[in-house]
């Protein structure tokens, strides 16, 4: 399980990001997950609890944007949103779409933060 | 209570792996070494198919060494070391995959310009080291048919980022009772187009197709980076 190792990295950058902010407090942290990023997101929920204990972080949210997966279908001419990750075929046509236009992110979207009087 | 806004950030979680990929895939190429990722679930026979692979190239002059990743033990590392090639063993201390910061780690002073082909054996797990680029210039997934053909469906993300699969244990298909056509197309399904070989390290069925794709993907890789 990377979870853990996802968490610190997550911890981290917010920290760095929150210390640029000069916010006082986050309430939340907002994470962009593509579908097929690998990523399991209750254990990352979990994880980040853990990771962000004794941090400017404890006791903030770790909010899960879940990205879907789009590929490029080259029969219709258009991107088109799977429904799962099992099978990367138009479920329009049926072709073979390869070209992966969304569904691999894992990044920080946005904090929520209080900001520090003055 | 006081007021909270939302401000955008947009970071990558895994951005420090990222870069430290990065520049490992520059050190890789201006040394000259074509990197191969080795990633599968435990018990695919990824060692036995390194050993005969490092064998088989060091008879052929090509000059080759390997990193082994392992949770706790060196006995993958010993067992490769049988072939006379420089190995060194990756110990992840309970750590299920490896990340670029591991490479460079062990990598040292290693002498990178002295070899042609370096081998990176992952850590025995499907999940986790699909995230991590090593600055690899080829990444290797292994399905044995011993595990049944619908392991891309399980593993998408995996047989997604890898650019070659190997069906491994051919020899062991029948018995098996395993789908080859099947598996050909539960692999296309998640990743359309991938190169597919199969072969068995065993009985040296396939090895032939796999030094010539090595060779191959290691001339147009060179031809990119002069
Ligand atoms: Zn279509």
């Amino acid at each position: 399980m990377h979870e853990l190792s996802l968490a610190h990295g997550i911890v981290e950058q917010s920290i760095a990001a929150a210390e640029r902010l000069r916010a006082a407090r986050v309430v939340a942290v907002q994470l962009r997950v593509g579908r097929l990023a690998g990523v399991e997101a209750g254990a990352l929920v979990f994880c980040y609890d853990i990771a962000s204990q004794g941090t400017v972080l404890e006791g903030s949210r770790l909010e899960i944007i879940d990205v879907p997966l789009v590929v490029w279908c080259a029969h219709c001419l258009k991107e088109v949103e799977l429904p799962g990750i099992q099978r990367l075929r138009c479920p329009t046509c049926d072709t073979l779409c390869g070209e992966i236009r969304h569904g691999r992110e894992l990044e920080i979207a946005s904090l929520e933060i209080e900001e520090s009087d003055g | 209570m006081s007021q909270t806004r939302i401000v955008e950030v947009r970071a990558g979680v895994l951005k420090k792996n990222d870069e430290l990929a990065r520049a490992l895939r520059t050190r890789f190429e201006d040394a000259g070494v074509f990197v191969v990722n080795l990633v599968s679930s435990p018990g695919t026979g990824k060692t036995q198919l390194l050993e005969r692979t490092l064998t088989e190239l060091a008879a052929s002059g090509q000059r080759c060494a390997a990193l082994v990743g392992d949770l706790e033990t060196d006995n993958d590392a010993r067992r490769l070391a049988r072939s006379g090639v420089p190995v060194r063993q990756i110990n992840t201390h309970g750590r299920c995959h490896l990340e670029a910061e591991m490479i460079g780690d062990f990598l040292g002073d290693w002498d990178l310009g002295a070899l042609d082909v370096l081998f990176i054996e992952n850590v025995g797990n499907l999940v986790c080291p699909a995230s991590y680029d090593l600055g690899e210039a080829l990444r290797v997934a292994l399905l044995s048919v011993t595990e049944g053909e619908d392991k891309p469906q399980k593993y998408p993300t995996m047989f997604n980022s890898a650019d070659v699969a190997l069906i491994t244990k051919i020899d062991l298909a029948e018995a098996c009772e395993f789908d080859r056509a099947a598996a050909h197309a539960a692999i296309h399904d998640v990743r359309p187009g991938m190169t597919i070989l199969e072969l068995s390290a065993k009985r040296g069925t396939g090895m032939a197709e796999w030094h010539q794709l090595l060779a191959d993907r290691r001339g147009a890789w060179q031809a990119n980076h002069k």
